[in-house]
């Protein structure tokens, strides 16, 4: 009987231990989320939420499955009827997508030399790329705008040498989005990208020496397509929180960068219109969601 | 020192056995290190060496880790250039010359097959980096692939293979490209016993079939023996000698190299006399007697030790004849039996061990002879040799 017991204590343990993640995603993430898309399909109000609750979970089943009925995705449509939602989506989906790229670019070279650097140095390189998360992310931003505004020391200098005699309008613009962007993900796609990298057998280069391939070749032919779940793993990374960024935009952005996140904050303190808001949220969460399982069921295709 | 003409006859067979250009003056090295020094900082891994080898000789480098033996294999491939000297293949001067230029092809240690390719593409990566046509290069893997039996397997990844297979798909890789020279980095050492067994006998037929200068890095004593025409045993950078296993086995010039390939008797003593084409080494301790067939190798008075082979040692319960000459006595300190043999740990009243081994040739019931039995240990005039270093 001792032995029964013990075994069914111990599975109560490991379902325990199974249920703790689920438990996490169901409190912090899916409980959430049913807000948001409640308060979506609600009505504007001047009250305190300012919103008309569009469910009354109090009110019994029967009032409940009436409200269900006469559930309104008035706001969703509102979306689609007002260009600015539509213009925000598509021009952040375009500042993520090349911030991406360019991140991409930049930290792929870092990475690889993070990862060929001599064994003694890679700890110490890897600390400084993370480094900067030691600082604030809203105090780097700021920095930023030190660095940038028009009497900001990136002018100061370039005056000084002489390269320019003008200072140059960089902030508040896009480009100024796109050097905060770059800046802030860049240590998201380094370490993923590195992770892959340091692994890398490098008698495989050695392989693709010997059979006769040049080191560029062997780059594109062996370390690339070896490094991919690296770049797609900091591209999600980086694409992800970049589509949704307010803080850039806001501090470093000019009042034609538009971007969805401020688009969405605008919406929430300033028209006061949680419901609507809140549309633009789950809307949003769509578009990267959708295609991420899409994709990901694409790619579990393929390695089967 | 049998098979020393080289013969011109077309069969494989009689080719293999009287294959020995290193004898012939006239015969041109195929792959040629002069004076070549390898370092790294401090330490240096290949010292002031030369070698030659010749075409279609399937050669042996044979040392424990770090003796420079796969050094000097990297500097054939291109992955090392000498800090000094120089590595001509085929009168060509190697030095300067990109791995990617070099005609020649390495089987690595640990295979390197391209992960994200399959068998098939990784035996044709070599083939399209060559820039032949589509076709030819497909006649070129399946004609591999038939090789080396892995047809049905031309689509599977690696990490689907067995370490065999693994094996297998590195090897015909690395032949595809009908290199001038095969490199060889311990191909065997992941293998288990049987399978390497196995394989050793393979790639001795595919060179001979394939008619390919073969280079053998290992520390596989075995199997550099089972594989190879000529064996070089390395130590510190240096090699300590150059010779067909037979005689890397009966004369080796060193206690180095007696030590390192198979068991080996020591008796140390000082050259009494070298009259007669009999080297007689007077030992201490014992003063037991040695009397070699030996004419050169060692002066009157040197130091020198008697190298004897287990195998060529005779245990006796009696005395014999002349127990003044070329016998020893103790007891039976230990006996390992291995089945096909007993190892048989004699120790001599100086404390030094003496091993004999005896063929079990009939079933063992009961020892003849057995633990603390008094023994006499004889060998023949034959039998061992004297090495002064």
């Amino acid at each position: 009987m001792a032995l029964t017991n013990s075994s069914s204590g111990h599975s109560r343990l490991r379902w325990l231990v199974v249920a703790i993640p689920y438990l996490w995603l169901i409190l912090l993430f899916l409980a959430p989320f049913l807000i948001v898309v409640k308060i979506s399909l609600s009505a504007t109000a001047i009250a305190m939420p300012p919103y008309q609750p569009a469910l009354d979970f109090s009110a019994g089943l029967g009032v409940l499955w009436q409200q269900l009925k006469e559930l309104s995705f008035d706001n969703y449509v509102f979306l689609t009827e007002d260009a600015l939602y539509w213009e925000s989506y598509l021009s952040s989906l375009k500042i993520a997508l090349i911030s991406t790229f360019l991140i991409l670019i930049i930290g792929y070279p870092i990475a690889y030399g993070m990862a060929r650097a001599r064994k003694e140095w890679r700890t110490t390189l890897l600390m400084l790329v993370i480094l900067p998360f030691w600082t604030s992310f809203l105090i780097r931003v700021y920095a930023w705008i030190g660095i940038l505004k028009p009497e900001g020391l990136l002018n100061q200098l370039l005056l000084s040498v002489g390269v320019i005699s003008e200072p140059l309008n960089i902030m508040p613009s896009t480009l100024a989005v796109y050097i905060g962007i770059v800046y802030s993900y860049l240590p998201f796609m380094i370490l993923p990208l590195y992770a892959t990298l340091e692994k890398l057998d490098e008698t495989l280069l050695e392989a693709a020496a010997d059979l006769g391939c040049p080191p560029i070749q062997a780059f594109w032919k062996i370390t690339f397509p070896l490094s991919l779940p690296g770049v797609i793993a900091g591209c999600f990374l980086v694409f992800i929180p970049a589509v949704g960024e307010f803080v850039i935009p806001d501090l470093l952005g000019g009042s034609d960068t538009l971007m969805i996140g401020k688009t969405l904050w605008a919406e929430f303190f300033s028209n006061r219109d949680w419901p609507v808001s809140s549309a633009v949220a789950v809307v949003l969460l769509a578009i990267l969601v959708i295609p991420i399982m899409l994709f990901q069921n694409a790619q579990k295709k393929a390695s089967e | 020192m049998a098979g020393k003409s080289l013969s011109t006859g077309k069969s494989l067979g009689p080719i293999r056995r009287a294959f020995a250009p290193w004898n012939d003056p006239a015969a041109k090295p195929f792959i040629q290190f002069q004076n070549v020094t390898k370092s790294f900082g401090d330490f240096t891994a290949v010292d002031d060496l030369s070698l030659n080898i010749y075409e279609r000789e399937f050669f042996a480098l044979l040392g424990p880790s770090g003796c420079g033996k796969t050094t000097l294999m990297r500097m054939i491939a291109g992955f090392e250039e000498p800090t000094s000297g120089h590595v001509m293949l085929d009168g060509q001067d190697l030095v300067g010359v990109p791995p990617y230029r070099r005609p020649t092809n390495m089987m690595f240690q640990s295979y390197a097959l391209f992960p994200h390719m399959n068998v098939w593409d990784n035996i044709a990566f070599g083939l399209k980096q060559d820039g032949m046509p589509k076709a030819d290069i497909a006649t070129r893997v399946d004609e591999m692939l038939a090789l080396v039996k892995l047809e049905k397997f031309a689509k599977r990844k690696p990490h689907q293979l067995s370490g065999g297979q693994k094996q297998r798909v590195a090897l015909a890789r690395s032949l595809a490209k009908k290199p001038k020279v095969l490199l060889l980095d311990e191909p065997l050492g992941a293998l288990d016993k049987k399978l390497r067994e196995e394989t050793q006998f393979e790639l001795i037929d595919l060179q001979v079939k394939l008619g390919m200068t073969f280079v053998i890095v290992t520390h596989d004593q075995e199997e550099a023996m089972t594989v190879a025409d000529r064996i070089a045993v390395m130590d510190q950078g240096k090699i300590v000698q150059i010779a067909t296993p037979a005689e890397i086995y009966e004369q080796p010039n060193s206690r180095y190299v007696a030590d390192f390939i198979g068991d080996i008797n020591l008796l140390e003593g000082h050259i009494s006399s070298t009259e007669g084409g009999v080297t007689t080494l007077d030992c201490d301790g014992t003063g037991a007697k040695v009397q070699v067939n030996q004419d050169g190798g060692a002066k009157l008075g040197d130091r020198a030790w008697f190298a004897v082979r287990p195998e060529k040692v005779a245990i006796s319960l009696s005395p014999p004849v002349d127990p003044s000459v070329n016998a020893v006595t103790g007891e039976v300190w230990d006996i390992a039996y291995l089945g096909d043999v007993s190892i048989y740990h004699v120790r001599l009243a100086t404390g030094a061990t003496v091993k004999a081994t005896i063929t079990n040739t009939t079933r063992l019931v009961e020892r003849p002879i057995t633990w603390d039995d008094k023994v006499w240990l004889t060998w023949s005039g034959d039998g061992g040799v004297v090495l002064t270093r």
